[in-house]
């Protein structure tokens, strides 16, 4: 994942190895960062050559971005877990019993209490959903963190617990349709929000970017400290908008098919012509959910005490404890997030279902640990990024998606995937044990 | 040190034990401010769990602390820092995996208006005190797993005299460090005791102790064998004191609570 710009140059390209590097001390840009993207890269268009061009289709990447939506939730509380030394062996069990309570809540409890239909009962079974899953989260933590029991142990019990809970509830019935405004939350064909906001998103987000750029700048300028070169400020500006205005790009390069541009048309009253309309689809709520994730979790990861936290008990436990960190109330604080975050993808799942099953979310917890380290999380501790996650999660998705574009059957799909977790985390190792 | 002036530690009759081990004994020990206690004694003797008892890090099974006189609560390193309590332990107690600027202010870290770290200010707390112990220390944004042993111990020692301690407790120092970085060491006790503060010093190295220490506290086998001042005695009576396990005939004991006056 790292070779692109760890080797050392030969001769001959000792020059082009030269710029790489310096572009790389000056913008400081993570090494490994890179390696990911040029993995994925790889991946990419090797799948597109593979599948006669069909991979790097709009309609195709859409899809990419709103499947992977639901690992990307989940591994961006998984890297705290792991940063901490500790693993969460329930998520895949908890996304399905939130989900399945989140449908029970609303499908058939509220309308049995209420006897009728009940307003806002999205918001309400969302509400359930999350407080389900921080409670359950906190036990877990607390079992964790204060009663010393391995987490790998109390989170094996809990993906039996959970699973086996699932089934009981409803006696292993799925349990559907849901309310329709929940089901925008799941990005189907009504839950995407169309061109127009899809650009104002990026150009949002492209403000930020280079906003976060000045400010920092202006920070680091404002007690002396050594800046980064104008051109490499500048350099990274650009790339990061024009990635994200070409994401946008491609995403809302995917047109509603006739029918459903059809029905959107007449809704909206907008006249039908002869050739047909070109309406895009827009960035999927889904997606929007995993970013917003992404970016509080970043946040939580690298602004916060409780974030800073985590990394200094994964880097040194006994040193944390020393310095005053109530480490115990530290570790079952990030169950609680990641229940929370079972929430989170139980509602998207379940959304985009429309319906919850006794079965889903099943496995889901090894995906979500492989998307961590295969974005760089590091099981001996302290070392993780939210970024390097959901890029692990995409890598894992593309993979999945690209093999079976190519009709490759599901064991030799896992099969794949298993050598490339290992050989991903293999690479990394050695290139860490390298530069440490 | 005069009789009349009340000690900034004292701790007395302190016992601890792992399982059924003693591992410190009835210990006493007191510390004046502006002054060096050396506490030697060999392996095992108990001088660092003594110190770990002050420093919060380690229960006691019973005995009381006082500081400026009054009893001290201390359960967790926490309360040792509400004190004014710092500790450089041997072992650093570094968080590898963060930048000397996360570990300096670790557990006390700065924050902005609304709450979230404020990183630069720390950045730049971090580069004034080490543009003064450690001119050369330029890796602010590296994790301190990069940096050399005289670096990081810089770390360690930044973040026990940036908070205005007051009783400090260093556990061998300068063992993992060259002639150069040692002597950076002694110059930089020899100044924060200028300063007023206490320091408590474990050591091996009996010169390093001889150099910088006011009395000499021995410990051996979990009890104390005696706190002693420094002109009293020489290397040869301390060896003693050390393996023997008992004063030598003619140096006069110097603590303020101990068994001998009870």
């Amino acid at each position: 994942m790292v070779e692109a710009a760890g080797t050392a140059p030969a001769p001959a390209q000792g020059r082009q190895a030269g710029i790489i590097r310096g572009l790389l001390q000056a913008t400081e840009v993570d090494v490994r960062l890179i390696g990911m993207l040029v993995a994925l890269a790889v991946i990419w268009i090797g799948f597109h050559i593979a599948s006669n061009g069909l991979f790097l289709s709009p309609r195709n990447l859409w899809n990419l971005s709103v499947q992977t939506a639901t690992i990307a939730v989940l591994a961006n509380g998984m890297v705290l877990i792991i940063v901490s030394r500790n693993i969460d062996l329930s998520v895949g069990s908890l996304l399905g019993f939130i989900g399945m309570v989140v449908a029970v809540v609303q499908a058939e409890f509220l309308p049995w209490l209420v006897g009728g239909h009940v307003p806002l009962v999205w918001l309400i079974a969302i509400v359930v959903g999350l407080v389900a899953g921080a409670v359950i989260g906190a036990l877990q933590g607390v079992i964790v963190a204060f009663f010393q029991v391995p987490s790998f142990i109390v989170t094996l019990g809990g993906l039996l617990i959970w699973r086996g809970a699932t089934f009981i509830m409803t006696t292993g019935r799925t349990v559907a349709p849901l309310d329709e405004t929940y089901q925008w939350f799941g990005g189907g064909h009504t839950g995407t929000i169309g061109a127009t906001a899809s650009w104002v998103v990026g150009v949002i987000v492209c403000i930020g970017v280079v906003a976060s750029i000045i400010m920092g700048r202006r920070q680091r300028r404002r007690f002396n400290f050594p800046l980064r070169p104008i051109w490499a400020e500048v350099f990274l500006s650009v790339v990061g908008c024009i990635a994200v205005i070409g994401a946008v790009a491609v995403i809302n390069a995917y047109p509603m098919p006739p029918l459903l541009a059809r029905r959107y048309a007449q809704a909206h009253h907008i006249p039908w012509p002869q050739g047909g309309l070109f309406i895009s689809f827009g960035i999927s709520v889904p997606v929007l959910i995993a970013l917003a994730t992404a970016l509080a979790m970043t946040f939580i990861a690298k602004r916060t005490r409780f974030g800073r936290y985590v990394f200094a008990i994964g880097g040194n436990p006994e040193a944390a404890i020393l310095a005053g960190i109530k480490t115990r109330r530290v570790i079952m604080q990030t169950f609680i997030v990641m229940g929370i975050l079972c929430g989170v993808a139980a509602v998207i799942a379940t959304a985009r279902l429309n319906a919850a099953t006794v079965g889903l979310g099943t496995n889901y917890e090894l995906y979500t640990i492989a998307a961590a380290v295969i974005g760089g999380t590091s099981f001996s501790g302290g070392i993780g990024t939210i970024s390097g996650a959901m890029l692990g999660a995409l890598l894992m998705q593309s993979l999945q998606s690209g093999m079976e574009l190519m009709g490759i059957d599901t064991p030799l799909q896992n099969v794949i995937i298993g050598i490339v977790l290992v050989v991903a985390v293999g690479i990394d190792t050695a290139y860490r044990r390298r530069t440490a | 040190m005069a009789e009349d002036r009340i000690p900034l530690v004292d701790m007395r009759d302190i016992s601890v034990a792992f399982g059924g081990i003693h591992a410190v004994e009835h210990a006493y020990i007191d510390l004046y401010a502006g002054e060096v206690v050396g506490l030697v004694g060999g392996n095992g003797a108990g001088k660092s769990t003594l110190m770990k008892v002050l420093s919060g890090a380690q229960r006691r099974d019973s005995g009381e602390i006082y500081i400026d006189g009054k009893v001290a609560t201390i359960n967790n390193p926490r309360d040792a820092k509400i004190y004014g309590i710092e500790t450089i332990y041997q072992t650093l107690a570094l968080a590898d995996n963060i930048d000397a600027a996360s570990n300096l202010f670790l557990g006390r870290e700065l924050t902005t208006k609304v709450g979230t770290l404020d990183d630069i200010a720390m950045e730049a707390a971090t580069r004034k005190v080490m543009g003064r112990l450690n001119p050369h220390f330029v890796r602010f944004k590296n994790p301190v797993i990069t940096l050399s042993g005289g670096q990081r111990q810089s770390v360690a020692i930044a973040r026990a005299i940036h908070f205005n301690a007051r009783i400090l407790i260093m556990d061998e120092p300068t063992a993992a460090l060259g002639p150069a970085e040692s002597e950076q060491v002694r110059n930089l006790v020899k100044q924060l005791k200028k300063e007023g503060i206490g320091i408590f010093l474990i050591s091996h190295e009996i010169h390093d102790v001889f150099d910088l220490a006011d009395r000499i506290t021995v410990m051996k086998t979990a009890r104390m064998v005696g706190t002693v001042n420094k002109n009293d005695v020489d290397t040869d009576k301390v060896l003693g004191m050390i393996i023997g396990g008992s004063i030598p005939p003619g140096v006069a004991i110097t603590h303020a609570y101990s068994e001998a006056r009870v």
